[in-house]
Formats: structure tokens, C-alpha cells, sequence
């Protein structure tokens, strides 16, 4: 079989059945054989880095590997963001890449750009292909990499003259031997588990910090188990939502920059935190990490070793998979013999829920004209009962979403945590619409984010992508703007759209998709019902409030304690 | 300073030195020092990296480095129980320094010469950091005119292997 033939094979056999991407000069003869494969579909996208948000709304809306693609030179370079996010969320998903012939590699060739450097420090891990009998090979371990520990991106870059090339077929053992990969697999170490089961009973004031390991392990049911034995409250991350029910009584909500007020106070007066997947990032710890749960020992379960102590120290590390620690941890904390105090548990639970009861997270009033943000995301939650998939953008719309949707299940979440990367929503919502094509799936933009990949609409188009596009249009680059109010004099320097806007209803006439402005509060439900149950894309371009920003706030550059709770010009 | 020297067996693949090279900037890791040679095996090199961990704990730079899908093996050699050695070449000229003070301090570090002129020596000698720095210092003060140093090899004492 020729290279070409043995690539699409490998991935097949991997279980893939979707490549999203642009073609270019190297990419002809991989395009020429996808042309009439029967089961491996291309889906065309108007933008590579709107292919590369595709394969990771894919993956994250299913747990399934996808491919983007991109020709050598630009059509890798646009290829860049997606693999830095991906890598950022540890996403699993394969970037295949045509290379200029390999010999003309090193020469400057038309096209020609390094994308196994440029990417280097964003990959887990990266290959050149300039021989093909190694693509059957490299395309396997590219396969088991992506998915296997903690998952994320693999590049692989292809020489055109290679594709044509004649070569075998890879038949070694699948996973393919590779003498320096060996992640942690199973529950962890028994002692370290029976020493994290004897600290959580014996803690008065424990917490549960969840992140988007618990997804990507496949691990919610095992962390419900585990709060509901040991009656210990939940916080999942901004990428760890869905993993633990929102409705479930434990569950405190999100912690971090613009989490629920009742997490934070609850760290901060913690005795115990028991971290799963998580990364102890600055957006959850505030910049001054150190005055973050000043008195709580840190038991820290995570797959990746190199993420135990890294951004604080853990007393107890255990480098495990999520699922399987979690299920050990809860088998040893019912047959051990320490025991918590249910007291003292119902006394920190009750604390909590007082909290909860006196912070909610601000919502503003509607007006006449005006339409509060938060009041978007309620509606949309009662009216798809809270079961959608739903996408963001990156922003304040993306903070109100995390705060007032509520997640009862894992992979309904598609966004971007890590990298922020403005314009991810509507092609990660297109890519989710693939991988699940019987579920109603949701964009909420900004109308800052939507500007960015909006030209994959057209792609929406061409395959019959239902994705539902929900715009919170303020006219601002609304974060940035919040900041600026807050914490630079209102000087709103370049961050107002007010000068020009697209009208994006008739935009998205232009694509054939139905687009409605709304700018009364009374008209919010009618529209969004009408648009969310319409057959196929519809976009709605709701005109919210500018001056709502998003509270709690832990400002940049200070420590818990500064939460600002709620909107001090109000 | 906290200075650690670690033996890093990794692939002999193309790119792997960047890769280990870009990470340790990436996380902002102090290299000192840094070696590559071959092994025992065709398809292993053996990476000597001498580094700093005072900003970072020593199990961070050793636990990202593993991460890295070439790196086969990591180990922070233990200072009493390894053997650590460099190599430098020492250009002293001689027309104004007497050649004999030079041979007198080249013979006290055990270095030997390996290229001689009208005016100028090659100095090669062998020892730990701390012999080479101080021969160092003391050719700046005899004519030192260019030098060069490999960058700590280093094993582990024993039985044992990286």
C-alpha cells in the first residue's frame, strides 16, 4: 500500500472517523485518497484554525480522537492556536501536516515552515515524517500518545513526495512499544491511598477540587461516590463542570477568579483539599498562590506525575488515573477504620450552604432595552433543561455561562480554559455537532469572540450542522473593557466596538442561516425558544447590558482575600 | 546555588536536544552545563546536565524532563557517589608571560600540552568544575588568550545505571 493508503488505515483502526481541514499542494494526494473513502469523512473547513477548534469540540463532546489538517506553511502556522489550546486542556487530537518534498526541507521551499519547531513547546509530542515506511509506525504511537496518560496534541508532519511512497503496514502490538513513554496507570499507590482515605476522615473542614481530569478520565460517577461516602462538598474547575452534578446538594459550585464566593471562602478555611485532575492553576489559586488555602494539606491525585507539586506542594502526590483512584479511594475510606464526624461535616456543610444562600452570583436587572446577560444564560438553561452541549467563546459570556449553566453531566462543556483563545466556540460547536448529531449543541458568543471564526458558518452550512449561535452582543471586548473600568480609570482605550458593527442577523442571512436581533427583555424567551428548537443553525443577536460585568472577582495580582463579591457601582 | 547534575538517557532521534534544550527555557530551568555524548547503545545518547535548583525543587526539572516522550531515563546523581569530570583547552600566549610559569602550573593541574608555537601552548587538562575553574584563574593572570570546555560527564559510582 502507498503511505497515503497506511495513514488512513492507522487512523481508522484507531477508531477515527472525522478529519477536519483545508488542502493545500502537500496535501493533494491525502485529500485524492479521502476522496472516496467510505469511512473516514472530510469535513472542509473555511479556516485551519477553525478545522483544528472542530477536532477539539469533537473530542471533547465525545471522548473520541479526531484529526485536523492543514497544507505545509500557512495552512500549519493557522494550525498553531488550536494545538496550543489543545495542549493547554489536554485534548487528545491529532494535527497532520504537509511538509514541502523532503529534500527540498531546509531550503526555504515555497510553503516551507518548521511547524515541528514552531510547535514544540505546545505538542506532547511531535514527528517528522520524511521517510514513509516510518508513517504507518509514527501514526500508531501518534495514535496511543494523544489518548493515553494525560491525553493531548500530536503532530505529525508529512513530506508530500512521501505519500506516494510504497510501505507496509504497521503490525506490531498496539499500545506500540516506546521505551520513554510510561504513564501511570491504575489507582495509585495503596499506602498513599489509605493515607489520603485516614486524612479526609479525620478532616474537619475537607474539600473536594475537581478538575477536567475527572472528563477526561471518564470519572464521574466515581467522584460522586467518593463525596457522597465520605460527605465531603465538590468544586470543579472551569473545565471540570458537568463531572459532578450541579444539582447534586454537595456540589459548591466553581472555585477561582469568578467562581461562586462560597468556594472561596471555603479554601480559604479548609483543612483538607483532595485534588483531582487539576493543575492548581493561577485561575483558581489567585496570582498570590501562597495565601490560597493558607492552612489545607493537599492530597493531589493526577496522571501527570510533573503536575504533583509543581504549582503547590502536595503532602500526599498520587499518580494515578482519576477513575481508578477515586474508585480505590473510596473502597479503603469505607473499610478503614477512621471515621468522620458526621456532625462536624453536617456543621461545614450547613457553613457552605449559608455561604451559598448569601453570595449567589450577580445577576443585573433587565430593562427597557436592555437585557442583563446572566438573565440569557438562566433562560437557556431552563428552556434545554439543562441537557444541551454547550460551546463559548472566551470572555465575560464565557464566565456567566460557567456560572449560571448548570451541569448535571460530563462532556456538555466545550471551552476554552487554559489558553482563552477568543473565536474557539463556533467551530468547537460545529465539531461537537459531528460527534454528536442527535444533540442540540449551542455557541454562546460574544460578539468580540464570534468576529474571529465566523467564516465557519459557511461550513455549518455544507454539512448541515444544526449549531445553535446565541451572541451576548455588549459592543466591547467586554473582559478587557471590565478591567478597564475597574482598575484603569475607565480609560476604555480600543476596546469599544461602538465605531462599526456588523448587523450579524443579516450576516447571517448571507449565509442562509435565520438571524434575529433582540433587543427586549420580553422578546428573550419567544427568540431563544424559537431559535433553540428550529431545525436547522439559527443565530440569535442578543443586545445585553455593557456595563454588567462578571462577579465574584479575585482581581489580578492579589490573593483570595480581595474577592470583590459583588458589583461595587452598584 | 544548588547545583545538581543530572544523567538523562534519551533516544538518539533527531530533535531531542531541542526538545530537552526548549523546555528547560520554556519553564525557565538554569542549564550550567549540558553534554551529549553517545552510549553503549547505537539508538541512546546520554545527556549530562548540570543545573540550578534554587528557584525550582530538583523533582520538578527531573519529572518535566521525563515527561518528554524521547527522554528514557532521568536521574539526579547523588555528588558523593558519582564520578563527574571535565574536559578544557587552555590557549596561553607566551610572548610576554614566561613559558616557564605556565608549565609549572600546567604540571601541578596534571594538564598536558597539545599544541606548542613560538608563542603560544594548548593546554588540555581534565578535572572537576572546580580544578578547571581554578586553573582558569590562574591562566587569566599568564597570558590566557581563549579557552574552551566540554561541560561536566559524569556516572554514577558502582553497579548501578541511569
Amino acid at each position: 500500500m502507498r503511505g497515503v493508503d497506511a495513514t488512513l488505515e492507522v487512523l481508522k483502526r484507531g477508531g477515527v472517523d472525522a478529519i477536519f481541514g483545508i488542502p493545500g499542494g502537500p496535501l493533494i494526494p491525502l485529500f485524492d485518497a479521502l476522496f472516496d473513502d467510505p469511512d473516514l469523512r472530510l469535513y472542509l473547513t473555511r479556516h485551519e484554525q477553525g478545522a483544528g477548534h472542530m477536532a477539539e469540540g469533537y473530542a471533547k463532546a465525545s471522548g473520541r480522537i479526531a484529526v485536523c489538517t492543514g497544507t505545509s506553511g500557512p495552512g500549519a502556522t493557522n494550525l498553531v492556536t488550536p494545538i496550543a489550546d489543545a495542549y493547554m486542556d489536554s485534548i487528545p487530537m491529532i494535527a497532520l501536516t504537509g511538509q514541502v518534498g523532503s529534500t527540498r526541507v531546509g531550503t526555504d521551499a515555497f510553503q516551507e515552515a518548521d511547524i515541528v519547531g514552531i510547535t514544540l513547546p505546545i505538542v506532547k509530542h511531535s514527528y517528522l515524517v520524511t521517510d514513509a515506511h516510518e508513517l504507518p509506525r509514527v501514526l500508531t504511537e501518534a495514535l496511543h500518545l494523544a489518548q493515553s496518560g494525560r491525553p493531548g496534541p500530536v503532530l505529525v508532519d508529512v513530506c508530500v513526495d512521501q505519500w506516494a511512497v510504497e510501505v507496509e503496514d504497521y503490525t506490531g502490538p498496539y499500545p506500540p512499544p516506546m521505551p520513554g513513554y510510561d504513564p501511570p496507570t491504575g489507582a495509585g499507590h495503596p499506602k498513599q491511598l489509605q493515607a489520603a482515605a485516614r486524612a479526609l476522615a479525620n478532616a474537619q473542614k475537607p474539600i473536594i477540587y475537581a478538575g477536567g481530569g475527572i472528563i477526561a478520565s471518564g470519572a464521574a460517577e466515581e467522584l460522586t461516590r467518593m463525596a457522597e461516602v465520605a460527605q465531603i462538598p465538590v468544586t470543579t474547575t472551569l473545565m471540570g463542570l458537568g463531572g459532578f452534578p450541579a444539582s447534586n446538594p454537595l456540589f459548591i459550585g466553581m472555585p477561582g477568579m469568578h467562581g461562586i464566593a462560597a468556594s472561596t471562602f471555603a479554601f480559604q478555611e479548609s483543612d483538607v483539599i483532595l485534588a483531582i485532575g487539576v493543575r492548581f492553576d493561577e485561575r483558581v489559586l489567585s496570582t498570590v498562590m501562597k495565601e490560597w488555602a493558607p492552612n489545607a494539606k493537599i492530597i493531589h491525585i493526577d496522571v501527570d506525575p510533573a503536575e504533583i507539586s509543581k504549582n503547590r506542594a502536595a503532602h500526599i502526590g498520587i499518580a494515578g488515573e482519576a477513575k481508578a483512584a477515586l474508585a480505590a479511594l473510596a473502597d479503603v475510606y469505607v473499610q478503614q477504620e477512621a471515621r468522620h464526624d458526621d456532625e462536624s461535616r453536617s456543621a461545614w456543610l450547613r457553613k457552605i450552604h449559608a455561604w451559598l444562600d448569601e453570595h449567589p452570583y450577580q445577576v443585573d436587572d433587565d430593562e427597557p432595552g436592555v437585557i442583563a446577560p446572566q438573565n440569557v444564560i438562566k433562560s437557556i438553561h431552563e428552556i434545554t433543561g439543562g441537557d444541551a452541549i454547550i460551546a463559548t467563546e472566551v470572555g465575560q459570556h464565557q464566565m456567566w455561562t460557567a456560572q449560571f449553566y448548570r451541569f448535571n453531566q460530563p462532556r456538555r462543556w466545550v471551552t476554552s480554559g487554559g489558553l482563552g483563545t477568543m473565536g474557539f466556540g463556533l467551530p468547537a460547536a460545529l465539531g461537537a455537532q459531528v460527534a454528536c448529531p442527535d444533540d442540540l449543541v449551542i455557541d454562546i458568543a460574544g460578539d468580540g469572540s464570534f468576529e474571529m471564526t465566523l467564516q465557519e458558518l459557511s461550513t455549518a452550512q455544507t454539512y448541515g450542522l444544526p449549531v445553535k449561535v446565541v451572541i451576548l452582543n455588549n459592543g466591547f471586548l467586554g473582559m478587557v473593557r471590565q478591567w478597564q473600568e475597574m482598575f484603569w480609570d475607565k480609560r476604555y482605550s480600543n476596546t469599544s466596538f461602538a465605531e462599526f458593527q456588523p448587523d450579524f442577523s443579516a450576516l447571517a442571512g448571507a449565509y442562509g442561516i435565520p438571524g434575529v436581533r433582540v433587543e427586549d427583555p420580553a422578546d428573550l424567551d419567544d427568540a431563544l425558544r424559537e431559535a433553540l428548537t428550529s431545525d436547522g443553525p439559527a443565530l440569535l443577536d442578543i443586545q445585553v447590558n455593557r456595563d454588567a460585568k462578571v462577579f465574584p472577582m479575585v482581581p489580578q495580582g492579589k490573593g483570595p482575600d480581595a474577592m470583590i463579591v459583588t458589583d461595587p457601582s452598584k | 546555588m544548588n547545583q545538581h547534575t543530572l544523567s538523562v538517557l534519551v533516544e538518539n532521534k533527531p530533535g531531542v536536544l531541542s526538545r530537552v534544550a526548549g523546555m528547560f527555557t520554556r519553564r525557565g530551568y538554569n542549564i550550567d552545563s549540558l553534554a551529549v555524548s553517545p552510549t553503549e547503545r547505537d539508538d541512546r545518547s546520554r545527556m549530562t546536565i548540570t543545573v540550578d535548583a534554587s528557584r525550582f525543587p530538583v523533582e520538578q526539572i527531573t519529572k518535566q524532563l521525563d515527561k518528554l516522550i524521547n527522554v528514557i531515563k532521568v536521574r539526579d546523581l547523588d555528588p558523593e557517589n558519582m564520578v563527574a569530570f571535565e574536559l578544557g583547552l587552555f590557549k596561553v600566549s607566551t610572548s610576554e608571560c614566561p613559558r616557564a610559569e605556565v608549565l609549572a602550573i600546567v604540571d601541578i593541574f596534571e594538564g598536558k600540552i597539545v599544541d606548542v608555537t613560538r608563542d603560544s601552548l594548548i593546554i588540555q587538562a581534565t578535572g572537576t568544575t572546580a580544578e578547571l575553574e581554578n586553573l582558569e584563574e590562574l591562566l587569566r593572570h599568564n597570558g590566557l588568550v581563549e579557552m574552551v570546555r566540554t561541560g561536566v560527564v559524569a556516572l554514577g559510582r558502582g553497579n548501578t545505571t541511569t
